[in-house]
C-alpha cells in the first residue's frame, strides 16, 4: 500500500516525459525550419537536451550564477606520473595541463599533439572533487554540524521538551525509530541498525533537498547519480549479508519445507533476489530523483524553446512553465522525503529479514516489497 | 550512456565520506541522541506511572477519609440519639415526679377541704337546730297569742283526729 503514491508518481512522470518529448519534437522541427530561414545570422541554437544533461551530470566545476563558476580540484592518479592535483580552472575551454584535458566532462590523457591517448586514459584514476563530491562533502559537514549540535542540546537539557533545531529533527528521528526500525527489525534487535538507518535517511534527505536548491550549495544531482545510489545500496547489501543469520541463509540456499525439485528453480531465484534487492534500491532512488530533475528542467526549457520561435510566445509560455516548475518543486519536496523514507524502510526490512529468528514465520511483506 | 555509468571517483569519495559520517554521527550524535530519547521516554513513562500511582493513593485516601467521615457521622448520630434519649428520660421522670407531687398535694388539699367541710356542716347543723328551735318558739308564741287562734288551732287539730 505504501508504494501506491510512488507508482502514481512514476506514472505521472512517465506521462509528463512523454508529453514533453512530443512537444519538444514538435517544436524542434519548427525551430529548425525557423533557424534555416534565418540562415547563419544566429550563432547557436538552443538545445534543451544538452542543457538538461549538462545540469544533471557531474561536473568538474561548480556553476554559481551566469558565467561565474567555482573551479574544483582535479585529482588524478596514474601509475606513470603518480598523483597530480590542480584546479580545474587549468582545464577550462579544452586547455591541456600536465598532459591532461577535459573531454565531455571526463579527464583524459592527451598526447603532446593534443590528441587523446586512449591507452593512457584507461590507466588514469580520476578521483577529482567534482560538483557531486563537493555537495556530498557539504552535506556531510552539514549533517555533522546539525546532529552533533542537536546531540549537545540533548545532553545539555536532559528530560526536557525539544527546542530549536532539536524539534526539527526529533520527529524524524523518532519516526525512523518507531515507524521504520522497530516494526521492520523488531524490538530486540533494532538498536544495532539505528545509526546506519538514521545516517542513510538523513543523508538521502539532505542530498535530495540540496538538489532542489537551484544554486550553490545545491544545484547538483547527487542522489540522482548512479554512483552515489550504488554506494548506498552496497552499504545496505553488505550490512544485510554480514548480519544474516543461519535461518536467513538457509531460506535462500534451501527453503525449508519445499520439495527438492522445486529448489532447483527456487534457489537461483532466491540467490538472484539477494543481489536484486540492493540493485532495485539503487535504481529506485536514482530514477526518481533523476526524473524529477529532468522534468523540472524540461518545464523550464520550454520557455527558451518557445522564445526561440517567438519572443511573445516565450513570455506567455513562461507563466505556465513557471507554474509547472513550482508544482514540480513541491512534488520533488514530497519525493525527497518519500525516497529517503523508502530507501530507509526497505533497508530496515532487509535487515529485519536477515536477523529474523527461526521460530517466526517469514514476514509476508518482505518478498513482495523487495521486488517492487 | 554516461548517466548510468558509475564514476569511480565519485564512488571513492562517496564511500569515504559516507563511512566517515556514519562513524562520526554514530559516535557523537546518534548514540547520545537515541540514549537521551530513550531516557526521556523512560522518564515520561516513570512520571506517568507515578501520576497513576498517586492518583490511586489519592483515591484510597479519599475513600479512607470518607469512611472516617461516615464513622464520625454515625458516632455523632449515636451521641445525639443518646442525648435525646437522656433528655426525654429526664423530662419524663420530671413529669412523673411533678404529677406525683401534684396528686399528693391535690389529695391532701382534698382531705383538708373535706374535713373543713365536715366541720362546717356540723356547725351549720347545730346552728340550724338552734335557729329552728328559736323559729319554732317564735312561731308558737305568735300562734298562740290570742284565744281565737288557740281555738282555731284546737279545731284544726281536732279535725285531723278521727274519733274512731
Amino acid at each position: 500500500m505504501k508504494f501506491i503514491p510512488e507508482i502514481a508518481l512514476k506514472t505521472i512522470m512517465k506521462y509528463a516525459i512523454h508529453s514533453f518529448i512530443y512537444i519538444a519534437l514538435l517544436f524542434s522541427t519548427s525551430s529548425f525550419a525557423n533557424s534555416d530561414a534565418k540562415a547563419e545570422g544566429k550563432s547557436e541554437k538552443f538545445n534543451a537536451g544538452e542543457l538538461i544533461i549538462d545540469h544533471i551530470s557531474d561536473s568538474h566545476e561548480w556553476h554559481i550564477a551566469g558565467d561565474l563558476v567555482m573551479p574544483l580540484p582535479v585529482i588524478v592518479y596514474s601509475s606513470k606520473k603518480g598523483l597530480s592535483v590542480f584546479s580545474s580552472s587549468h582545464l577550462e575551454h579544452g586547455e591541456v595541463y600536465e598532459g591532461l584535458a577535459l573531454r565531455e566532462n571526463h579527464v583524459v590523457a592527451v598526447n603532446p599533439d593534443g590528441k587523446e591517448n586512449e591507452e593512457a586514459t584507461a590507466a588514469l584514476w580520476d578521483i577529482s572533487i567534482t560538483k557531486n563530491t563537493a555537495t556530498i562533502l557539504f552535506s556531510v559537514f552539514l549533517m555533522c554540524f546539525v546532529f552533533i549540535s542537536v546531540a549537545k542540546s540533548y545532553s545539555k537539557r536532559p528530560d526536557m521538551a525539544p527546542k530549536g533545531l532539536q524539534s526539527w529533527v526529533e520527529p524524524l528521528i523518532v519516526f525512523v525509530r518507531d515507524d521504520v526500525a522497530k516494526p521492520s527489525i523488531g524490538e530486540k534487535k533494532y538498536a544495532r541498525y539505528m545509526p546506519y538507518l538514521l545516517t542513510i535517511f538523513f543523508f538521502i534527505l539532505f542530498c535530495n533537498l540540496l538538489g532542489l536548491i537551484p544554486f550553490m550549495p545545491g544545484g547538483s544531482n547527487v542522489t540522482g547519480n548512479i554512483a552515489v545510489t550504488m554506494t548506498l545500496a552496497v552499504f545496505t547489501f553488505i550490512i544485510t549479508s554480514v548480519s544474516g543469520n543461519k535461518h536467513y541463509w538457509k531460506h535462500i540456499v534451501a527453503m525449508p519445507g519445499v520439495p527438492g525439485w522445486v529448489l532447483f528453480l527456487l534457489t537461483p531465484i532466491e540467490i538472484l533476489g539477494v543481489f536484486l534487492r540492493p540493485f532495485v534500491l539503487m535504481i529506485r532512488l536514482f530514477a526518481n530523483i533523476l526524473a524529477g530533475h529532468i522534468i523540472a528542467l524540461s518545464f523550464f526549457c520550454l520557455i527558451f524553446i518557445f522564445a526561440e520561435m517567438n519572443k511573445g510566445v516565450g513570455y506567455s509560455v513562461s507563466v505556465v512553465s513557471i507554474a509547472f516548475t513550482v508544482f514540480m518543486g513541491f512534488l520533488e519536496l514530497l519525493v525527497a522525503f518519500l525516497q529517503a523514507y523508502v530507501f530507509t524502510l526497505l533497508s530496515a526490512i532487509y535487515f529485519g529479514a536477515a536477523v529474523e529468528e527461526a521460530h517466526h514465520p517469514p514476514h509476508p511483506d518482505t518478498e513482495q516489497q523487495g521486488l517492487i | 550512456m554516461d548517466l548510468v555509468k558509475p564514476a569511480i571517483g565519485l564512488i571513492f569519495w562517496m564511500t569515504l565520506s559516507f563511512g566517515i559520517v556514519l562513524f562520526i554521527l554514530k559516535k557523537y550524535a546518534w548514540k547520545p541522541i537515541l540514549k537521551s530519547l530513550s531516557d526521556r521516554d523512560a522518564s515520561i513513562q516513570d512520571a506517568l506511572d507515578t501520576a497513576k500511582r498517586t492518583k490511586e493513593e489519592m483515591a484510597a485516601l479519599k475513600s479512607d477519609n470518607e469512611k472516617l467521615l461516615m464513622q464520625a457521622r454515625a458516632e455523632r448520630d449515636l451521641m445525639m440519639k443518646e442525648a435525646r434519649d437522656t433528655k426525654d428520660a429526664i423530662i419524663a421522670e420530671a413529669k412523673s415526679k411533678a404529677a406525683l407531687e401534684a396528686n399528693k398535694m391535690i389529695k391532701s388539699a382534698r382531705e383538708a377541704i373535706n374535713t373543713e367541710k365536715l366541720a362546717a356542716i356540723a356547725e351549720l347543723k347545730s346552728q340550724v337546730a338552734t335557729l329552728s328551735v328559736d323559729i319554732a318558739e317564735k312561731i308558737l308564741r305568735h300562734e298562740l297569742a290570742n284565744d281565737d287562734k288557740q281555738k282555731a288551732l284546737m279545731n284544726n287539730l281536732l279535725k285531723d283526729v278521727n274519733l274512731n
